[in-house]
């Protein structure tokens, strides 16, 4: 039990557990699952389908934030991702007859790159990471606008229109495609971060730079990486957003997700000033955000003060990560003995 | 002096978990004296300053400040009672200026605004009683170390401040800062107040102090009168065993064929710009090669040089026979080289890991990312090295920022033993750690050279310096100036050199 509590996992997955039961309890038909045409329908079914972009954008921005840096430039990516995929499929630019794999190649491609620009900046020019990832945030809906020549692209007549729509919003063995596609990922980004030493170094070199520049670690290079991978999953995340709407509009996909996907990895128990992290505590923290969403409403909320309560329940769940918080409002009883072991072991420095 | 006590701690009683940190402690601090608290790492030292500070809470016990008996809710609290603290690390803003340094939080207005002519006018006098004339709307971090120390101390002054607590301030200044500060605590003392000194230097100690308190393992050895304390009972009272083991000559043994020993690094006329001028220097298996010099020589920023941590601008460095060009650390770790920087908390420790990862980090990075050292492996290695160097901790998963000075520092040098070096630097890799640790550390380091490896010493002890390095090459001013070797080796003869120098 005591190891549980201790786990990054813990608290947002109590979160999440909260979430839910408050749901079973209120909400009608809140886990009723439907089977229309072989394909799963039901609150929880898109929950699990609509979080998937935000799920992608959050682990590479967990590993930004691992370094102690930012990527607010993700929303903009999306939007640049989208807008090259539909374009590309509908045959507005180059000459890729309308092919599929070119229009997903290079949609991840330019978030590739994306993601060397802001590395760039970060590691090598030393820029600090939200002005460096400010300056694509806003440039890069400009970028997509350009592609787009300043139009909202729709391919409802494109003739690989169908195979597109499916990565989004298909559904295989009656699940979600796009669940599929998260899982896979996460599963490699786990991989890559627990089989080989890139989880140790990001760690390190979050906690403290210099030391582990003298250790060894080539910080600038993992910096580096960080934002190629996040600019990657940005891209991808854009794939599955225009996919879902079988068009790309450069002024609203992905606008405000990078806020979103901050969130998450602090609703996750990530901190942002760098070190330890976990990614499936940050994808955990997405199903907060999306289960929030959609709890509000499912519940018939009137939608002038959505984002009222959301932030009142987000701002309760931070709160409730915190041990001091919990202490003050619980008291010592509800303090779990992790947090007095914390506490004690901070002042067990003697010397 | 007065007899009056002006501080009474009895019967002091703290506990972690784990840990019996202070049992049963008594202090007494009477009004008008300097009085050193003493004992190694983990005696209890920070323990009492925080139980009495109100940083800690105590378990058990007695606090009376004249005749009143306290207890400290917070720094804050007991900074209002009169006890002000000035720590090891100078926790000021560098980028505010001296004036707003000491009056910050508590700003004096006028009118509602803030009456910055008289926050200059106080802080101009307030420095002047410490005798320091300095242009005080400066930003701070324009100033040297030890006039920050002074401003820390002035600040901890002006709160009306009858006891005023001392946390090693002295291991970041010279020789010259040092006697500055002595003779302000002097004054103070004169002035009536009680002065808490902890520091790790003993010859301070006598310089300053009337009495002494000696803490070990959380328990009170004793206090005692300075004057009738000699300095070998001192340091047996504080490791509680014989001086002899410590006093003796570690060298090793200096007849060895110094001219058959082979040279793993020379690095010849290699310079780097603005960081050392040029200089030439052989590094050799199975030596330990001493770097003197004072603070700010270059001999620091000749071990970076070697380390790959700063550029070589001109010259060339061989290793082996083949010359290199090391681009970052991580070439030179590649090249059998390692180094426990200078500065442990800013470029040694990674704080919020684990000792595990503390030590394996070097070797991983060596390795590269895709030969990854498995969990099982990880914690072999930790635990051999937590074993091989005595470090003190509840187990290897602690984290390093939870470890004593001593403790830190061994797992540093942990780190880069994992990473099997050829040449081992340490750049004063005793600094602020207790005797007992400082005596290892340094048997340690001839214990390496006797079984091959090169080793290159820095440290501002020049005791330490004499006691371990069977060469030296002398630095002042950024500039290597010769070197010494066997019987030329004394305190004179590295003295004579770098005043020659200039």
């Amino acid at each position: 039990m005591n190891k549980l509590v201790r786990s990054r996992l813990f608290w947002p997955l109590m979160a999440l557990i909260m979430l839910l039961i408050f749901n079973a309890l209120f909400t009608k038909n809140f886990f009723s699952i439907q089977i229309i045409e072989g394909h799963l329908y039901g609150n929880v079914i898109d929950i699990l389908k609509n979080v998937a972009p935000l799920a992608l954008l959050a682990m590479g921005m967990t590993l930004v934030i691992a370094t102690g840096g930012i990527d607010i430039s993700v929303g903009s990516v999306v939007a640049i991702s989208g807008a090259i995929a539909c374009s590309i499929i509908d045959g507005r630019i180059g000459n890729f007859n309308n092919s599929l794999i070119a229009a997903l190649t290079l949609a991840l491609i330019s978030g590739l790159l994306c993601g060397v620009w802001n590395g760039l900046l970060v590691a090598k020019v030393k820029i600090q990471p939200v002005v460096a990832t400010l300056i694509l945030m806003t440039a890069g809906r400009g970028i997509a606008q350009l592609i787009t020549k300043g139009k909202i692209v729709t391919i409802n007549s494109a003739p690989k229109v169908n195979e597109y729509y499916f990565i989004g919003a298909g559904y295989l063995f009656g699940i979600p495609f796009a669940v599929f596609i998260v899982l896979i990922v996460l599963v490699f980004i786990l991989f890559f971060v627990k089989k080989t030493a890139f989880g140790l170094f990001l760690e390190s070199l979050g906690t403290n730079n210099r030391s582990s520049h003298l250790a060894g670690i080539r910080v600038d290079k993992l910096k580096l990486i960080t934002y190629v991978i996040s600019g990657f999953m940005a891209a991808l995340a854009g794939i599955l957003i225009s996919s879902n709407i079988k068009g790309a509009d450069c002024n609203n996909a992905g606008l405000f997700i990078e806020l979103d996907a901050i969130l998450a990895v602090a609703i996750g128990g990530n901190s942002l000033n760098g070190g330890r992290f976990s990614i499936t505590s940050s994808v955990v923290g997405t199903l907060v955000i999306q289960c929030l969403t959609t709890t509000v409403y499912a519940l018939g909320v009137p939608p002038q003060i959505i984002s009222l309560v959301k932030a009142i329940v987000i701002i309760a769940i931070c709160l409730f990560q915190s041990n001091q918080f919990r202490e003050a409002v619980f008291g010592r009883l509800m303090v779990s003995k992790k947090s007095k072991d914390l506490s004690a072991k901070k002042g067990a420095q003697i010397s | 002096m007065t007899t009056k006590p002006l501080l009474t701690m009895r019967n002091i009683c703290k506990g972690f978990p784990g840990v019996k940190a202070l049992s049963d402690v008594d202090f007494t601090l009477r009004a008008g004296e300097i009085h050193s608290l003493l004992g190694e790492n983990g005696a209890g030292k920070s323990t009492l300053i925080k139980v009495l500070t109100g940083v800690e809470k105590l378990d058990s016990g007695q606090i009376e400040l004249n005749g009143q008996e306290i207890r400290t809710k917070s720094p804050k609290h007991s900074q209002e009672l009169g006890i002000s603290t000035v720590y090891q690390e100078v926790n000021l803003c560098a980028n505010l200026s001296v004036a707003e340094n000491i009056f910050i939080g508590r700003e004096p207005k006028k009118n509602g605004m803030i009456d910055w002519k008289a926050i200059n006018t106080r802080t101009k006098n307030l420095l002047k009683k410490l005798n320091i004339n300095i242009d005080v709307t400066q930003t701070l971090g324009n100033y040297s170390v030890a006039i920050q120390q002074m401003v820390a101390i002035a600040r901890a002054l002006d709160v009306e401040a009858k006891v005023l607590i001392l946390d090693e301030p002295t291991s970041s200044l010279d020789t010259a800062e040092c006697e500055k500060l002595f003779g302000v605590m002097k004054q103070l003392r004169n002035e009536g107040m009680g002065i808490i000194f902890v520091t790790h230097f003993l010859d301070q100690v006598y310089a300053v102090s009337d009495r002494i308190t000696i803490l070990r393992n959380g328990e009170l050895v004793g206090e005692f009168l300075a004057e009738k304390l000699p300095k070998i009972e001192l340091i047996g009272k504080m490791i509680g065993k014989d001086y002899d083991t410590l006093s003796k000559t570690i060298k090793s043994s200096q007849n060895d064929k110094e001219a058959e020993k082979e040279i793993f690094l020379r690095a010849d006329k290699a310079s780097s710009i603005g960081n050392i001028k040029e200089f030439s220097l052989d590094i050799k298996k199975s030596e330990v090669l001493g770097l003197a010099g004072l603070l700010g020589s270059g001999r620091s920023e000749t071990a970076r040089v070697m380390f790959g941590a700063d550029k070589v601008s001109s010259g060339e460095i061989v290793i082996k026979g083949e010359k290199v060009v090391l681009r970052n650390p991580l070439d030179a770790i590649k090249e059998g080289i390692a180094y426990c920087p200078e500065d442990r908390k800013t470029d040694a420790i990674l704080g919020n890991l684990s000792i595990r990862e503390n030590i394996i980090v070097a070797l991983q990075a060596k390795y590269g990312l895709f030969k990854f050292i498995g969990r099982k492996e990880q914690e072999e290695i930790a635990d051999r090295y937590i074993k091989l160097l005595d470090i003190k901790t509840p187990g290897r998963e602690q984290l390093i920022k939870n470890l004593s000075g001593g403790n830190q520092q061994k797992v540093i040098l942990a780190r880069w033993l994992a990473t099997n070096p050829d040449l081992l630097i340490l750049d004063e890799p005793t600094r602020g750690i207790d005797i007992g640790t400082k005596a290892e550390i340094q048997k340690l380091v001839v214990k390496f050279a006797d079984e091959g490896m090169a080793v290159v010493f820095i440290s501002s002890e020049m005791d330490e310096m004499l006691r371990c390095c069977s060469r030296m090459a002398v630095f002042s001013e950024k500039e290597k100036l010769g070197e010494l070797e066997g019987d030329e080796i004394s305190e004179q003869e590295i003295m004579k050199m770098i005043a020659g120098g200039k």
